[in-house]
């Protein structure tokens, strides 16, 4: 593992409450370059929000977010924006600019923020394009490419100003398994290759082992486990075991609500849909 | 009210301040947009202001006609439509038309994080999305302003040489000396003034959309409500500043 190599990511004790409720409780983690973080967890426990934290969109309650080592809350918008220039994000959609065609969605940033002249930003947009397997779609719109396309174009786009850190939300989810590979090589190669350091949302099991080296599972808030593939894959807590081995019975709750997870124990599966409890059969 | 204060802040940073500083806007959007606000409403516009003119001729005529001043008609024509119809009536049509676009559309890119996605890619939403739009309409809206106001002009023309005793050059003169240039730039002062409320508004209620489909439904159908109530109490204060105050 490259752990030893300078940290690019360095989330202190962060606090991120809703009201009463705590989306983020207390995490703590250090990202360092070069590596590729897979998060995972089930729905609405708070990864979506984590990530926000890190690309400076959303404010903590408490706690310290650091990118390249500078602390980003409290920054003003023009200094995150600096920052903003070093690194590329995929959203889960893609969240391409429907009035653009996929072409000039990946031209953008290049567009905004670099002096090249329009030959050598046509050529930039191919080779991205080509990395995601799109070569030739630049002259259609979002509107005539599939949900999957969508999201390798905003990989391409992410992208394009060859990003120190990458962040992915989902990047897999909607893509077929060759497609999934490929984005994944992509992945690897760029983090291996240009020493790019990777943080990637991801409920695919798959493709998570595929990338990762390392993880972090999030569960009501808080880290329930964080280590390499290998530690991850043999971790003795049931909560990993049975969301990486995709159960449907065990102790993580099926329905988190906003107060639910405040008492667990309440929580657990109903006895017609897990096979942990029994029917009590009356015996007359 | 606090984050249309604060767009209406950060739009003149970025139209007066930021150029300066190197940050200059880009001209084609301006143009994309201005043919989208100004230009296609053209027809809409014609046809309302002609309408207007014919509606405004006739009962000039009806009303003038039993104090038998009809040579008045042309006066009455032409200021009321320099002066309140042109500019409250094409501003109504560019709401209902193009104001309420700009909201749907923004807000649309706002729930499907597209403006995230600007953000994250440190471009700034305001100068990149609303910057071109404002700019569009502030040209724009005048500019169908006095077009409306020709054509309302050529509908009062309509109704008094085919219908009633002027000939057209009475007419064209009878017009030019009643009206003077003051009536015409009130209303183009107005105009200017209508084009900032309803673009703000609009852009607003666009990007502070929440909650899906149904949020940039009602957030489009607010944008055309108070950008119509803000016009018209804008156009009675202005009217009472310009033609009421001592």
């Amino acid at each position: 593992m490259s752990t030893n190599g300078e940290t690019i990511i360095k989330v202190d004790h962060l606090v991120r409450r809703f009201g009463a409720r705590a989306v983020l409780d207390d995490i703590s983690f250090n990202v360092h370059r070069g590596e590729t973080l897979v998060i995972m967890g089930g729905s609405g426990c708070g990864k979506s929000t984590l990530l926000r934290h890190m690309i400076g969109s959303m404010t903590p309650t408490s706690g310290s977010v650091k990118l390249f080592g500078q602390e980003i809350t409290g920054m003003t918008e023009r200094e995150i924006e600096r920052l903003r220039l070093r690194f590329g994000m995929l959203f889960q959609s893609g969240a391409l600019l429907a009035s653009l065609t996929v072409g000039e969605n990946v031209a953008l940033p290049l567009l905004q923020h670099t002096a090249k002249s329009p030959d050598e930003i046509e050529q930039i947009v191919k080779q991205k394009l080509e990395m995601v397997g799109l070569t030739g779609f630049e002259d259609l719109t979002p509107d005539e490419i599939s949900g999957g396309m969508k999201k390798r174009v905003g990989l391409a786009r992410a992208l394009a100003l060859d990003p120190e850190l990458l962040f992915s939300d989902e990047p897999t989810s909607g893509l077929d398994p060759i497609m999934t590979a490929v984005v994944d090589e992509l992945t690897l190669k760029l983090t291996h290759g240009s020493h790019m350091t990777a943080v990637v949302v991801s409920h695919d099991m798959t493709s998570a082992f595929r990338i990762a080296t390392r993880m972090i599972m999030l569960g009501h808030g808080s880290i329930v486990a964080q280590g390499t593939p290998d530690e991850i894959q043999n971790s003795p807590n049931p909560e990993v075991q049975q969301f990486i081995h995709g159960r449907p019975d065990g102790p993580i709750p099926l329905n988190l609500s906003q107060d639910e997870h405040k008492d667990l124990q309440l929580v657990r599966p109903r006895p017609f849909l897990g096979g942990r409890f029994r029917f009590h059969h009356k015996h007359p | 009210m606090k984050n249309y204060l604060q767009l209406n802040l950060s739009l003149l940073y970025w139209i007066l301040i930021a150029p300066f500083t190197g940050q200059f806007f880009k001209i084609t959007p301006i143009f994309r947009q201005m043919v989208f606000i100004g230009v296609r409403a053209a027809p809409m516009v014609a046809l309302t202001a002609f309408s207007v003119g014919v509606t405004l001729a006739m009962q000039a005529a009806h009303s003038l006609q039993s104090l038998g001043a009809e040579m008045y008609i042309p006066d009455l024509v032409i200021i009321t439509l320099l002066r309140e119809m042109g500019p409250v009536l094409i501003a109504v049509i560019v709401i209902g038309r193009s104001g309420s676009a700009v909201a749907a559309e923004l807000g649309t890119m706002k729930v499907s994080e597209e403006i995230e996605a600007l953000e994250v890619m440190a471009i700034n939403p305001v100068q990149y999305l609303v910057v071109p739009r404002f700019l569009a309409m502030m040209v724009m809206l005048p500019a169908l302003t006095i077009f409306g106001n020709y054509i309302g002009i050529l509908g009062g023309w309509a109704v008094c040489t085919f219908a009633l005793d002027f000939n057209t050059a009475g007419y064209v003169l009878r017009a030019l000396e009643s009206a003077d240039t003051w009536d015409l730039y009130s209303g183009m002062i107005k105009s200017v003034v209508f084009a900032w409320i309803i673009i703000t508004i609009s852009c607003n209620a666009g990007l502070n959309v929440e909650g899906g489909a149904e949020g940039v439904g009602q957030a489009t159908t607010a944008s055309v409500v108070q950008a119509l109530l803000a016009m018209l109490v804008m156009n009675a204060v202005l009217t009472g500043i310009f033609f009421f105050s001592a």
